[in-house]
């Protein structure tokens, strides 16, 4: 499965594009509101890159996520699903594909992005160190658990519930506190963002730029989380594909 | 005693108060070319749906290949192939590259060897660096057919092998499908509703009418029994026997 992603990578531009096209974007831009608001906050001023850490990190998770789901939607768009399922493929191994295909678009993506920031604004997301590689792990499993749930949706409910892919990360982005601390949103709020592995990271990233600790506390809270979150995950998109076979979806999955 | 290929016993399927597939039972002996004949909504393609696993009976037993398939669905699959109009491959990818995946997906062996050689079986060796979306509709259908053959199958199952196809491709096509059989001694059972691939390719043909088996025999017994010339005559009188 594999293969057949990189063979569709190979034969499509457009395809190589986008995969470092929007983390690039997002990194220039917010690369840009860094500098400005790094003259003007004394809170931003204590860490240089603290708006290109996070816009980079998040896009961890949002390239993660899409690289399960897109990848999944791939197979729909050709209606090669119903020839996988009679393969001796099995669903777990079909997800494991998924999520290894997603691993790679996200180094990729991602990776430019970090490499292209050290280039314009002199700021390396690498000199975080190890603590960078758990917030890569934290974020690359949690976009994976929300990509399992999107493509069980799409399964569902047919292409129309595509749009998911890119609507529950952008609806899950104000509770993670990517740029702002958790403390700023409503009393009522934080409970619901603390129940998110990404507010946990992002606490813990700001913690290491801004305080330089690393904090555990954090991090095992995101661990615990993801550990739920892509076991829910992993469920949902079993019962979506046992649904499926049920309700002859597998062959005439469509709009 | 031949031994059956497909051993189906009470199989139903409902999708709510709709009955698509109404208490069939029967064999597909091994070796033997089997249809199931009958008009749009039939049942045809919701049985070889539930044979390949695709879609859950609501109640039955089904045996392939000797195994339960609702059990042991993944001892079976590598030894069966299927191909259906309403399954397609990725039209980026080159045929070889196709192949080349579902090649590895049923772990055979000598990979390009295998390519190359199916490839030659069906005249598709000027097609293997084309992408698969720049072929004719016969050249697609011939390379799905590719895809189900890489596995050498013991079991074929196939949807509507000639639909959309011109009368010379699909002539060529029933005569590979015949030859194949022939020479690998493999089970294929086919929905159709095109008479003259059922009449020429099949040893047995069920009939099938809102998801039930309303008769069964060779095409030579058929017109037989129903005192006709062709099975078109024959699937008429069926189809309309009830509702007229």
């Amino acid at each position: 499965m594999v293969l057949r992603y990189l063979y569709l990578m190979r034969s499509s531009w457009p395809r190589m594009i986008e995969l470092v096209y929007w983390p690039t974007v997002q990194m220039i831009l917010w690369g840009f509101i860094n500098q400005f608001l790094v003259g003007q906050s004394p809170w931003l001023a204590q860490a240089a890159g603290l708006f290109i850490a996070a816009v980079l990190l998040w896009d961890v998770l949002f390239r993660a996520q899409l690289g399960v789901s897109v990848v999944f939607f791939e197979e729909m768009y050709s209606r090669n699903l119903g020839h996988l399922f009679v393969s001796p493929l099995r669903p777990h191994e079909l997800v494991l594909a998924l999520l290894s295909i997603s691993l790679m678009r996200t180094l990729v993506g991602v990776g430019a992005a970090a490499l292209l920031a050290m280039v314009f604004y002199h700021y390396s997301i690498f000199a975080m160190g190890l603590p960078l590689l758990a917030f890569f792990v934290n974020l690359l499993v949690m976009g994976w658990a929300i990509g399992l749930v999107v493509v069980a949706m799409v399964l569902r409910h047919g292409l129309g519930a595509e749009s998911l892919a890119w609507a529950v990360v952008f609806a899950i982005t104000p509770l993670s506190g990517v740029y702002y601390p958790v403390k700023v949103l409503p009393d009522w709020l934080q409970p619901l963002a603390k129940a998110l592995p990404s507010t946990h990271v992002f606490e813990g990233m700001r913690a290491v730029m801004i305080e330089h600790t690393f904090r555990y506390d954090l991090l095992a809270n995101a661990a615990a989380l993801n550990t739920l979150y892509l076991l829910v995950g992993g469920a949902v998109f079993l019962a979506a594909f046992h649904a499926a076979r049920k309700r002859d979806l597998l062959l005439h999955v469509g709009e | 005693m031949t031994v059956a290929a497909i051993e189906v016993a009470g199989l139903c399927k409902r999708f709510g108060e709709v009955i698509a597939v109404d208490n069939i039972s029967f064999n597909v002996p091994s070796g033997s070319t089997c249809a199931l004949l009958g008009g749009n909504g039939a049942g045809k393609t919701t049985t070889l749906s539930i044979l390949l696993g695709l879609l859950l009976p609501s109640a039955g037993t089904i045996r392939v290949l000797g195994e339960d398939m609702l059990k042991y669905r993944y001892r079976v699959l590598p030894q069966l192939s299927f191909t259906s109009p309403y399954a397609d491959l990725p039209h980026r990818l080159t045929v070889r590259q196709n192949l080349s995946v579902y090649a590895r997906l049923y772990s055979v062996q000598d990979i390009e060897g295998r390519i190359e050689e199916t490839a030659r079986e069906l005249d598709l060796s000027g097609f293997l660096d084309r992408a698969y979306g720049s072929l004719s509709a016969g050249q697609r259908t011939r390379v799905s057919l590719a895809k189900s053959l890489l596995n050498r199958p013991r079991l074929l199952l196939m949807d509507e092998p000639t639909a959309s196809l011109d009368p010379d491709t699909a002539d060529r096509m029933r005569r590979y499908l015949a030859a194949f059989q022939r020479r690998t001694e493999a089970t294929i059972l086919l929905a159709s509703h095109n008479m003259q691939e059922v009449e020429r390719l099949c040893d047995d043909v069920l009939m099938m009418k809102s998801g039930r088996i309303v008769d069964r025999g060779s095409p030579q017994a058929l017109l037989h029994k129903y005192g006709r010339d062709t099975m078109e005559q024959v699937f008429l009188d069926i189809v309309r026997a009830v509702d007229d």
